[in-house]
């Protein structure tokens, strides 16, 4: 990551700061689109999913669906916002994707105001509002060329018009690409976790939008910012970013100004560039949705919303990192085995790498596996490690295992009747087609390598090491690792490395 | 009555722009007129002492119309098509698009 702080070259001045500010528009997982009853789906076929009310016909009116305010006071009660009554208003433009010409947004009266958002840090970042609003329709460009440039005309899918969306608007808190990052990531989490969204920033359903802009020190007025778009994930958020922030130095530093603009980010070119767009700045005239009523919800209704909610991302993170700083420092009951000895071994606190790894759980939702196990007699850190190491490269299928299927395969590593590598092959199957540890396992053939098996292994490596086995017997116990090594090369990593110490233990005291 | 500011022929000019309405020097002429009348009523109501009255954001003394998120059957795709001046490959073929969304 750069940082963009750095020393001023005279002296003179204080160190460059950036300030970043994120609008994030996410689709609502609602059945139906926000003004009419059209199924609200992603990757149908063109046109489809279309009425009247979401074509624009005349003579069509809108009526707006419960659920997409309820998700929305959800976002809002997340997000510490304060739920206020609310109006719709017109924004109009022309442009083929909107075919009212006008899209129905809330405007100065957002139904979520003043807002925060905690980053995983600690840091808190204001949220400034969270307002409903309907999505456009899908433009593509044809022509000789193929390319929007050259485009000769457009086609238009209006299956997503009129689809909801939430925009949460941030204050410009963030300091940091770093922060830019964490706070989408963040903001992900807590809208899967609402139900809001499915937060696939790739397909879309999650857009971020970043507004930029550097300064002289932490109490210099805010420079003039530019508009980042097309920012399809956290990497390009935080790439595009520190792009525009080293441009909108350089130009400053050598005497120019930053113009106020709307810039695209090219992933491939890693940079930013000014869309061509018209001289004059947009006149949307808003006015009030003649066509809809204020929205306001009572004290009751907010706190059943918010009653509904489950817990979010902080507080699951706080429970997994409690189950870890509880979890007893291996070795207490013996050797470990070696494919989750590092991990198991050092202070009972929660580290980084523990950290790191919860983080991964909680964004994919597979906390519930992990405390699943625990409470099933799993080691916490053990489970943690398995899920976010193994179950988490498919993520899609772990949120669907069986919890107790899944306990009951780590069971059988912790008892030592399966090695690490094994559980990762089953675990693969597991995710794959679902099905009965213990069976996956036979059905792999890992019974084979049974205690008799393992001896004549075990024999066999200590007699081709005399040496090496000499200076074990004579207390150099770390050479066990290098039996176990052995042992694995041969078996194919088919050997229990827990099984492997007892049996050198065994003949060592023979 | 306290004549407040009329609105410029320049100003309807301007609105006509935005939406997409070419307008005749006589009909800016007349539009001008008109719109000053509809802005002379408004100012008759900016007149009153208003302090303590909320913004009223609707004819109707009403809240909360809502519908249950129930889908329900979309149009026939060839019936929408129809309609359309111009179609391919099942969507709606729109003249070339200058500038981007705003």
């Amino acid at each position: 990551m750069t940082d963009v702080r750095r020393a001023d070259q005279d002296g003179a001045g204080e160190a460059w700061e950036m300030v970043v500010g994120l609008e994030v528009h996410t689709e609502l997982k609602t059945a139906t689109k926000l003004f009419c009853g059209c199924a609200n789906l992603f990757g149908d076929e063109p046109n489809t999913r279309v009425c009247p009310v979401c074509l624009g016909l005349p003579g069509s009116l809108p009526v707006l669906n419960q659920r997409a305010v309820e998700l929305a006071m959800a976002i809002g009660t997340a997000l510490h916002c304060e739920i206020r009554p609310s109006t719709f208003h017109r924004k109009n433009y022309f442009y083929p994707d909107m075919p009212k010409d006008y899209q129905i947004s809330q405007y100065d009266e957002p139904i979520n105001v003043s807002g925060w958002l905690e980053l995983p840090g600690g840091r808190r970042i204001g949220i400034e509002r969270a307002h409903l609003e309907e999505d456009t329709g899908k433009t593509a460009h044809a022509g000789a060329s193929g390319r929007i440039h050259g485009a000769e005309y457009s086609l238009v899918d209006y299956n997503r018009s009129g689809v909801p969306l939430v925009e949460i608007v941030s204050a410009p808190d963030m300091r940091s690409s770093a922060e830019a990052r964490a706070y989408a990531a963040e903001l992900r989490a807590i809208l899967v976790a609402c139900g809001a969204s499915d937060g696939k920033m790739e397909e879309g359903s999650m857009r971020v939008d970043a507004n930029v802009s550097v300064r002289r020190g932490p109490d210099a007025p805010f420079g003039t910012r530019c508009e980042i778009k097309n920012l399809n994930s956290l990497r390009s958020l935080g790439r595009a970013v520190d792009f525009e922030a080293r441009r909108q130095i350089a130009l400053l530093e050598s005497g120019e100004v930053v113009v106020q603009q709307t810039r695209h980010w090219d992933e491939g070119e890693g940079r930013t560039v000014a869309l061509r767009s018209k001289e004059e700045a947009y006149d949307y005239r808003y006015f009030l949705e003649p066509d809809l009523v204020p929205v306001v919800p009572d004290p009751a209704w907010i706190t059943a919303v918010g009653a509904s909610l489950g817990p979010l991302p902080g507080e699951r993170r706080a429970r997994l990192a409690t189950l870890v700083a509880g979890a007893l420092p291996a070795g207490a009951g013996g050797s470990p085995d070696p494919g989750v000895g590092a991990d198991l071994e050092g202070a009972p606190g929660v580290s980084d790498a523990d950290q790191e790894q919860i983080s991964t759980v909680v964004d994919l939702g597979l906390d519930g596996l992990v405390t699943a196990a625990v409470e099933g007699g799993i080691p916490a850190r053990l489970a943690l490690a398995r899920t976010a190491n193994e179950a988490a490269t498919d993520a899609a299928a772990a949120a669907g295992l069986d919890p107790r299927a899944y306990t009951s395969l780590l069971a059988m590593e912790v008892a030592g009747s399966l090695s690490a590598t094994q559980v990762k092959a089953v675990l693969h199957d597991l995710l794959a087609g679902g099905g009965d540890p213990a069976e996956l396992a036979r059905a792999r053939g890992f019974e084979a390598m049974a205690d008799g098996a393992l001896v004549a292994v075990v024999q066999e490596a200590v007699d081709s090491h005399p040496a090496e086995w000499d200076r074990y017997r004579g207390g150099e116990e770390k050479l066990a690792q290098f039996f176990v090594g052995q042992v694995m090369k041969a078996t194919r990593g088919q050997a229990n490395g827990k099984a492997v110490v007892a049996e050198l233990e065994r003949l060592a005291a023979r | 009555m306290t004549p407040v500011a009329r609105i410029t022929r320049d100003e309807v000019a301007h609105v006509a722009g935005l939406a997409r309405l070419r307008l005749t020097d006589e009909e800016l002429e007349r539009f001008t007129e008109q719109l000053g009348t509809v802005l002379d009523h408004a100012a008759d109501v900016a007149s009153l002492d208003l302090a303590g009255v909320p913004r009223t954001a609707h004819a109707m003394a009403v809240t909360n119309v809502l519908r249950p998120d129930e889908p329900r059957p979309s149009l026939d795709r060839e019936e929408v098509l129809r309609s359309a001046p111009a179609v391919e490959s099942n969507r709606f073929r729109v003249p070339r698009i200058l500038g981007d969304a705003p």
